[in-house]
């Protein structure tokens, strides 16, 4: 039941996912707080984890405090499952949790997540872990806590609608791309952590249950199953999210988030899916893209 | 440890988790009960349920208050001292969470913490020790949940609970985001009422 050793890592203790139970108590009554007021930022006595704050202490004490040992979790980071960042979190709880882990997206019963929602239609069994680096929407607006608070206390989110306001004034359209404002079943603004405005739309109604953490700023927050998220918009400027003019190079997919990826250095480029384990499974069911190679050697590229 | 001390988890890290999962889904989705699996065997009237939620959710820092029935028996004090080490408080007030054995002789929810608007989940848990749930298949006797965690609408029931319950919700509903939640434990189950949810007549 408890941790294995794990030798040259000092700071990894003997407590299963690593939190010893107080704590886990902590953020576990947090969590549920935070359920039951969709989208308001519970505060919690966040810990120190052996990792830094820009790696999403938040995110893996909501994971750690919510882990079980039959969990599989998936750790993903803008969309890819093998960035140093995922590599390190999937790495922390195989060590202190001895949790399966997986990059596939419908084996997973808990995702951890920095900048993305998976691409595939995620289940009402499944929970999604944000980690969030500044959890409050009105902060650049108001830098004082008591403030803000109070802002939410009110309802009064009239600056919010102001600062996009002025994105139209003087873009024309709204700018904001990440981080896109949402409120939560009609009442708390709330901050959808640096995930693309691409991604707003999966948050409504999504059927998971949504968790998001923020370590240095201690704060959980929470949107149930099949809750309503809007993005705020105006009636003559409505949300839209980003469109891309063609589908992925490698997997042909179309209304999915790709990413740039320069090929060579005399400007050649592609666009490929954000999400890795979405683009890999297409691209093994034989779905194919106009960069994708000949159709025999598809498998071992994807692979 | 006095000898007729009952015992606590059987696994106190992953009884405490499964509990805590239980709990937490069934917030997340009102009206469904959630199968709550441990094997306590706490002093009566304490029910094994409940006494699962308070050792996965309480500490030396959740004041804990019981009602008539469950603070008339010494053993149950005892029990819950020593497994979860909650101080118990006798002021509805003063808890974060209360434990009710008798749910038709609880207090009124403004009896508990509710919150403030700046901090509305500084508010009590009422975790109430209920006989039985009624299947989503029955018509009548029970109540319609509308709200968060639910699509479209889902029919819940529950005994026993206070005559007036339908009007308790509506109240505690109104006061959103402020409000007390609810977890109702039994039958080897757990089912949430969170603050956000609008319960109606079935
Ligand atoms: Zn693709």
């Amino acid at each position: 039941m408890s941790a294995p050793q794990v030798g040259s890592m000092p700071d990894i203790s003997y407590n299963f996912a690593y939190l010893d139970e107080q704590t886990k108590r902590m953020i576990r009554r947090a969590i549920l707080k935070a359920i039951a007021i969709p989208g308001y930022q519970v505060p919690f006595a966040a810990r120190e984890m052996p990792m830094p704050y820009g790696w999403g202490t938040g995110g893996v004490q909501v994971t750690a405090a919510v882990l079980g040992p039959d969990d599989v979790l998936k750790v993903i980071d803008q969309g890819a499952d093998d960035t140093t960042n995922a590599v390190a979190i999937r790495g922390f709880f195989e060590k202190t949790a001895k949790v399966a882990t997986t990059t596939s997206t419908t084996e997973a019963s808990i995702i951890q997540t920095r900048h993305r929602i998976p691409e595939t239609r995620l289940r009402d069994d499944q929970i999604l872990v944000y980690q969030v680096p500044i959890p409050e929407p009105l902060r650049f607006l108001e830098p004082r806590e008591t403030e803000t608070r109070q802002l939410h206390a009110l309802s009064e989110y009239g600056l919010m609608h102001v600062k996009l306001y002025e994105d139209i004034a003087r873009h024309g359209h709204i700018a904001t791309t990440y981080a896109y404002p949402v409120e939560v079943a009609g009442r708390y603004v709330m901050d959808p952590s640096p995930i693309p405005k691409f991604d707003n739309p999966k948050m409504d109604d999504c059927p998971a249950l949504q968790l998001f953490g923020a370590g240095r700023e201690k704060r959980i927050y929470a949107i149930p199953p099949h809750t309503t998220v809007r993005s705020l918009d105006f009636e003559d400027h409505p949300f839209r999210v980003q469109r891309f003019a063609r589908p992925c190079a490698l997997c042909g997919a179309t209304g999915v988030y790709l990413d740039e990826v320069l090929l060579d250095d005399r400007g050649g480029r592609m666009f490929v899916c954000s999400d890795t384990d979405y683009c890999t499974t297409r691209q093994e069911e034989g779905h194919r893209g106009e960069m994708s190679p000949p159709a025999r050697d598809a498998q071992e590229d994807a692979a | 440890m006095p000898a007729a001390l009952a015992l606590g988890f059987r696994d106190p890290v992953f009884d405490a988790q499964a509990s805590f999962r239980a709990a937490m889904w069934a917030l997340a989705r009102p009206g469904t009960p959630c199968p709550l699996d441990v094997a306590l065997a706490p002093p009566a009237p304490l029910a094994p349920e409940a006494a699962a939620l308070v050792l996965a959710l309480c500490d030396y820092e959740t004041p804990l208050w019981l009602d008539a029935p469950l603070s008339a028996v010494p053993e149950v004090a005892a029990f819950l001292r020593f497994h979860a080490g909650a101080p118990l408080v006798g002021e509805p007030g003063e808890a974060r969470f209360a434990l009710i054995a008798d749910p038709r002789a609880m207090p009124g929810f403004e009896a508990f913490a509710q919150g403030t608007p700046e901090f509305p989940d500084a508010s009590a848990t009422l975790i109430v020790q209920i006989e039985g749930f009624t299947d989503e298949h029955f018509t009548d006797g029970g109540f319609m949940l509308e709200g968060p965690g639910i699509e479209g609408s889902v029919r819940f029931g529950a005994a026993p609970l206070p005559a007036d319950f339908v009007a308790r919700m509506a109240a505690n509903r109104a006061l959103f985001p402020r409000g007390v939640d609810l977890l109702l434990a039994g039958a080897g189950h757990v089912a949430g009422l969170p603050r956000s949810v609008t319960v109606g007549e079935g």
